[in-house]
């Protein structure tokens, strides 16, 4: 069966006929990281996917963040201060 | 799996409810997680008009979505920081977004404003590409707001970039830091709008997942300067603690908003001013921004 992996997309060829956490456990990708989609559906970690399926692995991991740290008067600026900008 | 609320076939499992939802029962389980975020910390009411603030991705998005499902008058406000490819197509997709509802957008580019756009922030700063980014748009957001007469901005930050700033917040023990973080921030002062975060009380998954049900079309690829972001690490360190003991993250975030919180607030109480350039608020003379914008004129 076919995975498709993003950023950046890529795809592997993993043995099927296996429940999606097994598949998962097999990448190393922890299951909070990631929706599993084949076709139009989300389809749970104990759902068994067929040898000749292919399912999407899309992360949903955002982020990236502006500073907030304490050293300098611009990081402690009330105004440039609240929070985190992402997303 | 099946769905605990009506026993249909499950797409979505949530450990640290120890459930799963099937699509309608999910849907309005995140719509509910957003109602109780506004009741609770009474971030704005049914006659007030909201700033949502949008990227294109699938967290700021979602909330929008939930806002006009639910009835509120909405206006999205997208920040152009001419990051390239991503930017056009992050803006594209906040237009389309808008468009397809009928909703207003207003657009501004960060090079307007600074007078150049991030990448060329972070040459001349020769800061990390967030920093430049982050002060650009908390600053934007909060003057845009004030011109056009918003009460309120409203961000797409969810429980997962919460957790993950508490973390490096407490890591540093950046007690400014962990005084400010709130779901919802009060103006404090004439010219600081309240800002609020309505998808506090939900994970990164679960915006991923109401997004992708909702046939949204946000911005999958992440922004090209995240890669190697300190909150980035953080967030894979809690996703692997969550991973070992579902309901981790909740339970640091929610911990520390309900019994750690309000020591950091109080004795972290600030000053603020108005900036001798630009009138907006400041703890200093000159503000970051202006600073900011100095700076990169003098290089450019």
């Amino acid at each position: 069966m076919r995975v498709v992996l993003r950023n950046p997309r890529r795809e592997v060829e993993v043995a099927g006929n296996r429940r999606v956490k097994d598949i998962l456990r097999e990448l190393d990708i922890v299951p909070e990281t990631v929706l599993v989609i084949r076709g139009d559906d989300l389809i749970t970690a104990d759902q068994v996917v067929g040898d000749g399926d292919t399912i999407e692995l899309r992360p949903v991991m955002s982020g990236g963040r502006g500073s907030r740290g304490g050293s300098t008067a611009e990081a402690s600026d009330r105004t440039g201060g609240r929070g985190r900008a992402c997303p | 799996m099946k769905c605990r609320k009506c026993g249909g076939a499950a797409v979505l499992e949530l450990r640290r409810h120890n459930a799963a939802f099937c699509t309608p029962d999910f849907l309005e389980f995140f719509r509910n997680q957003i109602r109780e975020a506004i009741r609770r910390w009474r971030m704005f009411g049914p006659d007030e008009h909201v700033l949502v603030a949008v990227s294109g991705g699938k967290d700021s998005l979602a909330l929008w979505d939930v806002l006009l499902e639910e009835g509120y008058r909405t206006t999205g406000l997208y920040l152009d920081l001419g990051i390239f490819d991503y930017s056009v197509e992050s803006r594209a997709k906040c237009e389309r977004f808008a468009a397809t509802r009928g909703v207003p957008l207003l657009v501004r580019p960060v090079a307007d404003e600074v007078g150049a756009p991030v990448p060329v922030i972070q040459r001349v700063t020769r800061r990390p590409p967030c920093s430049g980014c982050g002060l650009s748009k908390r600053y934007l957001l909060n003057r845009v707001a004030l011109e056009h007469g918003f009460p309120v901005v409203a961000t797409g930050h969810n429980r997962d970039d919460e957790a993950a700033t508490l973390f490096g917040s407490v890591l540093h023990w950046q007690t400014e830091a962990l005084a400010r973080q709130s779901p919802a921030l009060a103006s404090t002062h004439p010219k600081l709008v309240r800002r609020v975060k309505p998808l506090y009380r939900l994970s990164e998954r679960e915006t991923a997942a109401y997004a992708f049900l909702r046939r949204i079309d946000y911005i999958v690829e992440e922004c090209p300067f995240a890669e190697g972001a300190t909150s980035i690490a953080h967030k894979q360190i809690l996703s692997r603690m969550e991973d070992a003991s579902p309901g981790a993250k909740h339970n640091f975030l929610f911990g520390y908003l309900d019994r750690a919180r309000a020591a950091f607030e109080r004795a972290e109480a600030v000053e603020l001013r108005e900036c001798a350039r630009c009138g907006q608020v400041t703890t200093g003379t000159l503000c970051a921004f202006c600073k900011l914008a100095d700076q990169v004129k003098r290089a450019t």
